[in-house]
């Protein structure tokens, strides 16, 4: 199956300040992409735009499969992302949380593939307590795990290893190759731990 | 593991989220019964016989007091997805349509809760008589329900507003007040006319008609409301 992302013209606007203009880029599956750029250089802005989160001002977005146009819908159906101002129900529990996104989603699940899916990011001994107990790196291993519960070809990944130790980077390593196998994975960051993750798509703010 | 996909699956799952959410937090339930039960005892002991307060009054306040409540604690739901920074996870987990029905749903089963305790304790500590019970119940349902239907709307329309409180009293007041009004005139046709559900057949084809109305119309305007 062959998915294509392409970013037409993308440009957008903040009350009349522009913060994003004439970005055209092109990825097709499988592999690895990152956004670079400063901090207030448009990462995230454009992130969601690629995700379908907010509107470009000007230009357009658009999914392909096998060279057919994806709706809107469509579209939401086979991105996932994590980011750090996209955050989980934190009254809810880890399974609580990965339920409802499964269900949301229109994945039926079992609460034991819920609990095989916490144990592959060390989660599983507390699948029952509240998210608002976790560490920070506990929160980003279970954002990823709802991101890609409905295993979607395109995964977009907004500075993944802000705030993570070196066992956390490896696991977002380990996630985005793994779905770079099958899929697109976009990453928008700074951090030079994340430069290595695949080629630079577009460089913001240069 | 196996896929599925409609409008009516994810609004079933947002409504089971939110049930779940305010089982945890009681944000909602407690802000709505706090104040109609406070205001149900505090007219309880004011107006109760031999007071001399007529049928009437006491059947607008009865729906005073539920709007207020309902004002109260169902206008959040979905700023409380801004807030707590959990909409963009909803938003690209499920389709506006899926939203606003889940959301509905869970302001339609807040209502109806609110009203099985109010509604019995208001009767009791205010002595109402009721002449024709089955046509009681019938407005209280549809009543509450088109004020659910009213207040998520207008919570909708809010959600994302910067003056969401101004912006809420002001667009709350033409969209609920049809449905009060109707709900008020039906209340007291089931508990003093002598005409009962031919008095209130007119009223109760409003309250349908204006759920008719409202929900359509808001799931337009909210897709892209939501959406940006």
């Amino acid at each position: 199956m062959n998915w294509q992302i392409e970013l037409r013209r993308v440009g957008k606007e903040y009350n009349e300040r522009p913060v994003l203009q004439d970005i055209s880029a092109s990825v097709t599956a499988p592999g690895v992409w990152t956004i670079l750029g400063p901090n207030g250089s448009g990462k995230s802005t454009l992130l969601k735009i690629i995700a379908g989160l907010l509107t470009p001002t000007e230009g357009e977005v658009v999914y392909l499969h096998n060279g057919e146009r994806l709706n809107a819908q469509q579209r939401r159906q086979v991105v996932g992302m994590v980011a750090p101002d996209i955050a989980l129900y934190r009254p809810l529990t880890a399974i609580e949380n990965l339920r409802f996104f499964a269900r949301a989603r229109g994945v039926r699940v079992q609460d034991g593939d819920l609990l095989s899916l916490l144990e592959q990011v060390h989660l599983r001994s507390r699948a029952h307590d509240p998210v608002a107990t976790f560490s920070t790196g506990m929160v980003q291993r279970l954002k990823v795990l709802t991101a890609l519960v409905h295993r979607p070809p395109v995964l977009l990944l907004d500075e993944p290893g802000s705030n993570l130790d070196e066992a956390g980077m490896e696991f977002i390593r380990h996630t985005v190759r793994v779905q770079a196998e099958h899929g697109i994975v976009i990453v928008a960051t700074n951090d030079t731990r994340e430069l290595d993750y695949g080629e630079p798509l577009i460089q913001l703010g240069a | 593991m196996s896929r599925s996909s409609s409008w009516a699956r994810e609004a079933l799952a947002v409504f089971g989220k939110d049930c779940l959410l305010e089982l945890r937090t009681r944000v909602a339930l407690g802000a709505v019964l706090l104040f109609a039960v406070t205001s149900v005892v505090a007219s309880g002991f004011a107006l109760a016989p031999p007071s001399g307060v007529a049928g009437e009054v006491k059947a607008s306040l009865l729906w005073v007091i539920v709007f207020f409540a309902a004002i109260a604690g169902l206008s959040r739901v979905f700023v409380v997805e801004e807030e707590t920074r959990t909409a963009d996870a909803l938003r690209l987990a499920v389709s506006p349509t899926g939203v606003f029905v889940g959301k509905l749903a869970f302001n339609i089963a807040l209502m109806w809760a609110l009203c099985v305790v109010t509604v019995p304790l208001y009767l009791l500590l205010l002595e109402v008589p009721v002449r024709h019970w089955s046509l009681f119940v019938t407005v209280v349902i549809l009543g509450s329900t088109a004020l659910a239907c009213a207040t998520t709307a207008v919570g909708a329309i809010v959600a994302k507003a910067t003056m969401r409180g101004a912006l809420f009293g002001v667009l709350a007041f033409p969209v609920a007040l049809p449905p009060l009004l109707v709900a008020i005139h039906a209340t007291k046709a089931a508990w003093l006319s002598e005409g009962g559900w031919r008095m209130a057949t007119g009223d109760l084809q409003v309250l349908v008609g204006f759920m008719l109305v409202i929900v359509p119309a808001s799931l337009l305007v909210f897709e892209h409301i939501w959406s940006e």
